[in-house]
């Protein structure tokens, strides 16, 4: 501790007393505490199955190997996902208690009456139909440019810087994206010369600035283009994976019989490459759907920009409307309803054929 | 960030009979081709650099001049990165500044990378080589979970983690363990598919040899596993020091990592909106460290996850 707060003096101070520093210590050692205990635990349960002697020992290894994912999986996604199944069909209700008079909180089945409120209340089918709308654009424009791009520079000259420069975004977060996004590039300014790199360029071609984050519609379109960009490179990497594997005879075959780049594409690289296109647009959908970083750090959901996932945070832990916040997470997990059945019925095709 | 990126790697580099410069003449010959590729890149890479640069104008300047005016000013300074570490942010009296968010995020991340991949690869053993009965539906069910929304178990986890249950809701252990469940479907899963392949000769030996599950486990899974250890690793470094949500949920101010303070402030108007490039940029300054020096194991992880299957 000793060496850290030596870092102290020499540095500007206003922030960072004492306290600061014996804070960080405390959690830096809480941590390494953490690991080294996580880790000798593991190993003496590990080496604990393997005293074991006789025919038992492989059961008991079973179990050692197999227990913290069934009870993580149990406890933290199986449970908690259906109670919030049935949270969605309940409702908060006060009922005074008749001799204090003092309210006591209950959870009264309601059926499916949060799940109408959401279907007909203006700005919660709004924020259903933004998701949708997020769903649909950002695997389509994300996994379009990405094979476009992955076949351009095939085999270019720089292939590998090309791929680095697209695929950085993937290590940025969403909330640095799209500060990136709001504050460099979509940044507005009603007077005065404009410092957003995009109203700048409208500037020097003589257009009018345009306020990317309240017009609408478009503004959902705009936050759209933010994710787009930051899995563009996921699904490039990856195609390009797959246009390699693409046996050259084929390309080759094909040209001496005379078809052109475009017939080539068409016709051999897009049916080779299929099912990595179907793996790369699964992928994004999943990874859209669970997006709320990029509405929340720039727009918070106003200007009818929500969407479920932020809306849903929302009421659970601002607004205090859980069984609505439930309700709408639901609705989240029946979108992708389509998309585990397809995924579990190609992964047992795969299977069999192992 | 002056070093020149390390490229991705080339998977297929023995399948390729030609010359590389035929290949790349019989390629990129349409110059429609090459300009929209210039353009794409260009399109990926200025959003990065613009955010460095306005992270360097002053804050008196901010608000009145783009960061191409102030470098032809000769202003830009890093006297910005200098007050949102070690001074404030985003509050002259009452913030922390952002080295204690920073701190916090290697608290957050180091663990949660650390649990999930121990678990995860005992699971992946167990699935892959031991047989028993109802090991294709955990596998199965895994698998499905991937695409559970984490929004759908927020709720229920908070009030399992919090005040009536094990009271760690708030703190470190409590963000600990968010992470750690919601990452145990993909890492079972890209684990399994690696571990799957190792050849079944090596395993059977050792069975035959009468070495047990855990020496196994340790003698032979985890040394030939390494790469896809790692590609795990940095796929989950990344997924969780750029989490906005299970932090904002699990944890508090004590715990906060960067993004959160970064994206209070983000929409944030006021007089230190210039304090937002630098902290956003600061926070993405370790990421892209273990991105462009690991990139390599992360593709191969990447693939693995997703083209086999």
């Amino acid at each position: 501790m000793s060496v850290i707060s030596g870092l102290g003096p020499g540095l500007p101070q206003a922030g960072l007393g004492g306290d600061f520093w014996s804070t960080q210590a405390s959690n830096i050692t809480l941590a390494v505490i953490a690991i080294v205990a996580f880790i000798a635990v593991v190993g003496i349960i590990m080496f604990g199955a393997d005293m074991v002697r006789g025919r038992l020992r492989d059961k008991v290894q079973l179990v050692v190997l197999i227990t913290p994912v069934l009870a993580l999986l149990l406890i933290g996604l199986i449970y908690p996902a259906l109670d919030t199944v049935r949270l969605s069909f309940t409702e908060l209700v006060k009922v005074p208690d008749e001799v204090t008079g003092i309210n006591t909180v209950t959870n009264v089945f309601v059926g499916l009456d949060n799940y109408i409120f959401a279907f007909t209340d203006d700005t919660m089918f709004r924020t259903i139909i933004n998701t949708v709308v997020w769903m649909i654009l950002v695997p389509l424009l994300s996994t379009g440019i990405g094979l476009a791009y992955a076949v351009f520079i095939d085999r270019a000259k720089g292939e590998k810087v090309l791929k680095s420069l697209v695929f950085m975004p993937m290590a940025i977060s969403f909330v640095g994206a799209s500060v990136i996004w709001g504050s460099i590039m979509y940044s507005y300014r009603e007077t005065g010369n404009q410092t957003g790199i995009l109203n700048a360029t409208l500037e020097l071609f003589g257009l009018e600035p345009i306020s990317f984050l309240t017009v609408q519609p478009w503004n959902t379109l705009f936050l759209i283009i933010i994710l787009v960009w930051i899995q563009t490179g996921f699904a490039m990497v990856i195609i390009s994976a797959a246009i390699k594997g693409v046996p050259p005879e084929m390309n080759e075959a094909a040209s001496l019989d005379g078809a052109n780049a475009w017939q080539r594409f068409w016709s051999i690289t897009i049916p080779s490459i299929r099912g990595t296109l179907v793996v790369v647009v699964t992928t994004i959908t999943i990874a859209t759907l669970k997006v709320y970083d990029i509405v929340r750090t720039l727009t918070q959901g106003r200007n009818s920009t929500d969407v479920v996932a932020n809306k849903m945070f929302v009421l659970s832990f601002v607004e205090q409307r859980q069984e609505l916040g439930a309700a709408l997470a639901v609705i989240l997990f029946l979108f992708v309803i389509p998309i585990v059945i397809y995924n579990v019925r190609s992964l047992n095709k795969v299977k069999e054929t192992r | 960030m002056a070093t020149p990126a390390p490229a991705i790697p080339d998977e297929t580099k023995e399948s390729r009979p030609k010359t590389k410069a035929a290949k790349a003449k019989e390629n990129l010959t349409s110059p429609w081709a090459t300009a929209a590729a210039i353009i794409i890149a260009a399109l990926w890479t200025i959003p990065t650099i613009g955010l460095f640069m306005t992270s360097l104008v002053p804050g008196d300047r901010y608000r009145t001049s783009a960061w191409w005016e102030v470098i032809f000013d000769g202003e830009l300074t890093f006297e910005n990165y200098g007050i949102v570490l070690f001074d404030s942010f985003g509050d002259n009296t009452t913030a922390d500044p952002l080295l204690g968010n920073l701190i916090n995020s290697l608290v957050v991340t180091v663990p949660s990378v650390v649990f999930p991949l121990v678990i995860g690869m005992m699971a992946a053993y167990a699935i892959a080589w031991i047989p028993f009965k109802g090991s294709n539906f955990i596998f199965v069910t895994i698998f499905a979970l991937q695409v559970v929304p984490l929004q759908l178990a927020l709720i229920p986890l908070l009030r399992l983690l919090g005040p009536n249950n094990l009271d760690v809701a708030g703190e470190f252990p409590g963000v600990w363990i968010a992470h750690t469940i919601f990452a145990m479907p993909l890492a079972v899963f890209l684990l399994h598919n690696f571990v799957a392949q190792i050849p079944s000769d090596i395993i059977e030996a050792a069975r035959v040899d009468g070495a047990s599950h855990t020496q196994i486990f340790f003698r032979v899974i985890i040394p030939l596993s390494l790469p896809a250890i790692a590609s795990l690793a940095i796929f989950q470094f990344l997924w969780v020091w750029n989490d906005l949500l299970v932090s904002s949920v699990f944890g508090s101010t004590a715990t906060y990592p960067l993004t959160y303070p970064i994206s209070t402030l983000a929409g944030n108007y006021g007089t230190t909106a210039y304090l937002v490039p630098p902290a956003a940029f600061i926070s993405m300054v370790i990421p892209l460290i273990v991105f462009f020096s690991l990139q390599r194991y992360f593709v191969r992880g990447l693939l693995a996850g997703s083209t086999k299957g």
